[in-house]
């Protein structure tokens, strides 16, 4: 061995991969020092989507803020809403209607499950199965966003939630809807489930690959499925319910290696976890008011400082907001679990492949939106 | 080998079922009727002039900025012989397609009902050549409900 190293001397290289590459899930920039096919280094850069979301909503009332939050977490706008009219709706300290909760829950989920079947699908074609699976997840997608489009009257910046309950109340088929949709969603976890997870080659690309053990993701400060596929127990919504989760039973999934294979799974599981939920809000969706009684049109908070966080499909969704007695907020920082993820980037790709580079970028789920802002 | 067989089961599987596409320009969707597209104006056709009044509700509202509002005093009011009970009403009003964000806070703030958010497909399929043309001015704003061609659906 030591005779063939002196004979080849191999020499480090930068490598560019991104802002416009295919796989890096939008614009984002990595530079890998390789030295042969190995990955010696890696230097990420963000930026490129940043928009300046948090201080376009200071100047914004609270009403108004809600559309930016959709654009930030583009694939989870429901979850993205969610933090941020729970934040306002703790500084003015308001009772939300029963039936707006248990309809916030149902969406929520449901965007869980929208989001999941997004990263399913990508992941597939980071992995080498062009098609089949992105296009099969994208089936079962656009099924669920079909809904969302009946509800709220958009495919994607639903605007839909306000401080203090809903925009307006559901449509009258909306529990037919929701369970038509979720039979179908559950057959296309069905179908992922046989397209993937037995089949060697997705194994043999993502067994083992991308590892990082439960300490240093909790170090990098990594939250949502990326963080249970380690081993750790740890989901917001056991951990601190918010909305009506304490009234619900489903289980929290945990990986045990903590490679790129386990985040798959993790997040196909907790896809039926999600069904799981929505199932049991259903019965509990009885008729009712859909927005709180103090909820005007311009909200005028009272000075104060909160912090919320929720489990968004990423991982933890925070928000924290300072108002000083204005109609807007003073202060607004979005906690973004994208972003957090990504930090932990070099620790598992420095060592590996660059050909698995991809993949375990691709496992991290980001959303450059979230990460950016 | 088995995984590779079951996966190939579940892309046969997928081959019988039903097609789930359809071909977009010759067939539409339905769209619901909470659809929103771009924000337009409502016509009165008992009065035969727009509901908006030009209050500048809207315009404030926006997020975006997307809106400009200019009133004139109405010269059908029943004070100047008219039928109309408005005293003021919309001169001109353009809406920036090309910058607003869809969110529905216009229709929420109008106190007039005066204005919707399209729900139809041609809001959806609004396209042009030159970015100008996105700029949306009063005639334009009204002539879908003045031809009758929307079904509205007013959040309040």
């Amino acid at each position: 061995m030591t005779d063939i190293k002196k004979e080849i001397e191999t020499q480090e290289i930068l490598v560019n991969m991104g802002p416009q590459h295919p796989s890096t899930h939008g614009v984002f920039r990595m530079v890998l020092s390789i030295d042969g096919e190995l990955i010696t280094d890696l230097t990420a850069h963000i930026g490129y989507l940043h928009r300046g979301a948090e201080k376009l909503c200071e100047t914004m009332d609270y009403r108004q803020g809600i559309g930016f939050m959709d654009r930030t977490e583009y694939l989870a706008n429901f979850n993205a809403e969610l933090s941020y009219v729970m934040a306002v709706e703790k500084l003015m300290n308001m009772e939300i209607p029963e039936r707006a909760q248990w309809i916030r829950m149902i969406l929520v989920e449901l965007n869980r499950l929208s989001s999941h079947f997004m990263f399913v699908g990508a992941f597939g074609v980071d992995c080498g199965v062009f098609g089949t699976p992105f296009l099969y997840s994208f089936r079962e997608r656009e099924r669920l966003i079909d809904l969302f489009e009946e509800i709220t009257g958009d495919r994607m910046m639903y605007a839909f939630f306000r401080a203090g309950g809903l925009a307006w109340d559901v449509p009258v088929n909306f529990e037919s809807r929701v369970e038509e949709v979720l039979l179908s969603s559950e057959q296309g976890i069905k179908d992922m489930d046989g397209l993937l997870t037995q089949n060697e080659i997705f194994l043999a690309r993502t067994k083992q690959i991308g590892k990082i053990d439960a300490i240093d993701a909790i170090d990098w400060g990594m939250s949502g499925p990326s963080l249970r596929a380690s081993g750790v127990d740890y989901d917001i919504r056991k951990a601190e319910p918010y909305l009506f989760y304490d009234q619900i039973d489903f289980d929290v999934i945990t990986g045990k290696n903590g490679d790129v294979f386990d985040r798959y799974f993790v997040r196909l599981q907790e896809m039926r976890e999600s069904i799981k939920i929505i199932k049991q809000c259903l019965k509990h969706l009885n008729p009712g008011k859909t927005l709180a009684e103090g909820a005007s049109r311009n909200l005028r908070t009272p000075p104060g400082e909160v912090y919320i966080r929720t489990e968004a499909p990423r991982g933890e969704y925070g928000i924290y907001l300072v108002s000083n007695g204005e109609n807007r907020p003073y202060r607004l920082k979005i906690r973004s679990a994208g972003f957090s993820n990504l930090q932990a980037l070099k620790d598992m790709v420095v060592g590996s492949y660059i050909a698995d580079a991809v993949v375990i970028l691709g496992s991290i789920d980001i959303v450059l939106g979230e990460v950016d802002r | 080998m088995k995984g590779i067989l079951r996966s190939m089961g579940v892309t046969f599987s997928a081959f019988l079922r039903k097609p789930v596409t359809r071909p977009y320009p010759d067939i539409h969707k339905k769209l619901p009727e909470t659809g929103r597209a771009f924000p337009i104006l409502l016509w009165d056709q008992s009065h035969t002039e727009p509901y908006c009044t030009g209050c500048h509700a809207c315009e404030r509202a926006c997020p975006v900025e997307c809106m400009s509002v200019i009133m004139k005093d109405n010269p059908n009011h029943i004070n100047n012989g008219g039928t109309s009970k408005r005293k003021k009403i919309i001169d001109k009003f353009w809406i920036d397609y090309a910058r607003c964000m869809r969110c529905n806070i216009c229709v929420e703030a109008c106190n007039f009902e005066a204005i919707a958010m399209n729900n139809t497909w041609s809001g959806h399929e609004t396209s042009v050549y030159d970015r100008k043309d996105l700029i949306m001015d009063l005639p334009q704003l009204l002539a879908q409900h003045r031809s009758g061609n929307i079904d509205e659906w007013v959040t309040s």
